[in-house]
């Protein structure tokens, strides 16, 4: 009985930070995306300098009707935020954010985590191919070369620094971890933070839904709700990718007096690395298609190569 | 000294510099604008100015400029005298929704009877109602501000060394 409470705590408060968190982002991106500009961002909403502005945008998207194109595949397209959406909350139930304060403690953390993330992509390109529309196919399309190019990378930068581990239980790499793996780790560091944003379709890689060419891409066809749930994906994504920056390569709950707010380390990290997010939306030009493609093969792909062959170089003259 | 990478640092350097910036955002409802002196905001009209002479009317490029007058007939003061004439403004409008701010009218009205005002919140939501007559065009002409001041050094202008002589003339002190 004890142990079904505890479980069903666990998933409560997972559920609660999958929908607040994502939110706080959103606002953290609306202010300092503003101010980055000259501007001032929303300033009404709530009264206090707009900090409602995300409640109110999901009152409105409730509001709207539900519209489903006539030519569209139902099922497929109604389908399609939920499976956007969900891997990130599951993938949320295996980040740890102190030592034992995690939804799940799993022995393949790293290996599920990075398994579900690729599957939300799998959501927009359903969106993608069943709204009918040229842009949403276009964009879907898009969605895949995209997929295809940085799941590797990002994949074998996570593999570095479990190689370096010797885990694949994301605690366990924590608990391995040791601040020269900032120098150590960094080229890995950075390939899976630019792969990971890639693989959300943030700016600069937002060739998907590049409003100029393809409307907004996969989610031309949505409104409403159902876009919103595609909206919150993003967010949510940028927390997963966040949290698991920090987790795995900026040492999660390490820092001064650990032991007593360890947890706290987590979520200024990830707090941190959103910001990153952010901050790189606001500075970088959108890249074109054979320029993304361009730095997924020739860039991160090699260099990513060399992170591991750095790696297990470094793995057998310590073990030895 | 240049290195790869350093054209990504400078642009997260420049919208980080930004940030910490105050913002250029004009909060226009919650603080009014800081408008130029000379802003052509509406044309304001002083009724006691204008003698029905139409010139801005007829010099108007959109038409946008409605006068009615009629004659009005005043008796003379000495016998035998002569009735004198004048005419009479009946409606001055201004269609708002026609007006392209030329400034054309002010520029041609020989007796200073239109004036461009600052004042811009006049929006209504029906474009008829954009017709503005003289009762309102005489209200916004509290809101124009006072002539720039001459240049140091610069001649009086006409009309106040005018009015000085006439008023010396009468003996009566001038400031």
């Amino acid at each position: 009985m004890a142990e079904l409470v505890e479980v069903l705590l666990r998933v409560a408060v997972v559920l609660l930070a999958f929908l607040v968190v994502p939110l706080l982002v959103g606002q953290v991106e609306h202010k300092a995306m503003a101010h980055m500009q000259s501007r001032v961002g929303p300033m009404y909403a709530g009264g206090f300098h707009g900090w409602a502005q995300l409640v109110a945008d999901g009152v409105k998207f409730v509001q709207k009707e539900d519209v489903v194109p006539a030519a569209a595949d139902r099922t497929v397209f109604k389908m399609a935020p939920a499976v956007a959406l969900l891997p990130y909350l599951v993938a949320m139930v295996a980040i740890p954010i102190g030592p034992g304060l995690v939804g799940q403690d799993l022995d393949i953390g790293l290996f599920f985590v990075v398994a579900v993330m690729g599957v939300g992509v799998v959501g927009t390109l359903m969106g993608g191919w069943s709204s009918a529309n040229k842009f949403s196919l276009l964009g879907g399309i898009r969605v895949a070369a995209q997929l295809m190019a940085y799941e590797l990378p990002f994949v074998l930068a996570a593999a570095s620094v479990a190689m370096a581990a010797g885990t694949l239980s994301l605690t366990g790499i924590v608990e391995a971890w040791n601040p020269w793996w900032l120098l150590w780790q960094a080229p890995a560091a950075l390939v899976f933070f630019v792969a990971g944003l890639a693989e959300l379709q943030r700016p600069p890689f937002d060739i998907p839904v590049a409003d100029a060419e393809l409307v907004f891409g996969p989610y031309t066809e949505y409104g409403g709700l159902r876009f919103a749930l595609f909206i919150l994906a993003e967010y949510a994504g940028i927390v997963v990718l966040s949290a698991l920056t920090a987790v795995l390569f900026l040492g999660g709950w390490h820092g001064p007096w650990e032991d007593q707010v360890g947890w706290l380390w987590t979520l200024a990290k990830t707090g941190l690395v959103a910001f990153v997010v952010v901050w790189v939306r606001v500075a970088y030009p959108r890249l074109r298609e054979d320029q993304l493609q361009r730095l997924a093969w020739q860039g991160l792909v090699p260099l990513v190569l060399f992170q591991l062959a750095v790696t297990a170089i470094g793995v057998v003259v310590m073990s030895s | 000294m240049s290195f790869p990478g350093k054209g990504l640092l400078k642009g997260l350097a420049v919208t980080m510099r930004t940030m910490t910036k105050r913002s250029v955002t004009a909060h226009y409802p919650d603080a009014l604008p800081e408008l130029p002196p000379r802003s052509r905001g509406v044309i304001a009209l002083i009724e006691e100015n204008c003698t029905v002479c139409m010139l801005c009317a007829r010099e108007c490029p959109a038409w946008c400029i409605y006068i009615d007058s009629h004659k009005d007939t005043i008796p003379a003061t000495t016998e035998g005298g002569r009735d004198k004439s004048r005419n009479v403004l009946d409606r001055f409008a201004i269609d708002f929704s026609i007006c392209m701010y030329c400034s054309i009218c002010v520029e041609v009205c020989p007796f200073d009877a239109l004036h461009w005002s600052p004042e811009f919140e006049y929006a209504e939501l029906d474009i008829r109602e954009l017709t503005h007559e003289k009762e309102r065009l005489r209200e916004w002409m509290w809101t124009v501000p006072a002539p720039a001041a001459l240049d140091e050094g610069a001649e009086p202008a006409k009309e106040i060394t005018t009015a000085q002589k006439a008023a010396e003339r009468q003996g009566r002190p001038t400031p």
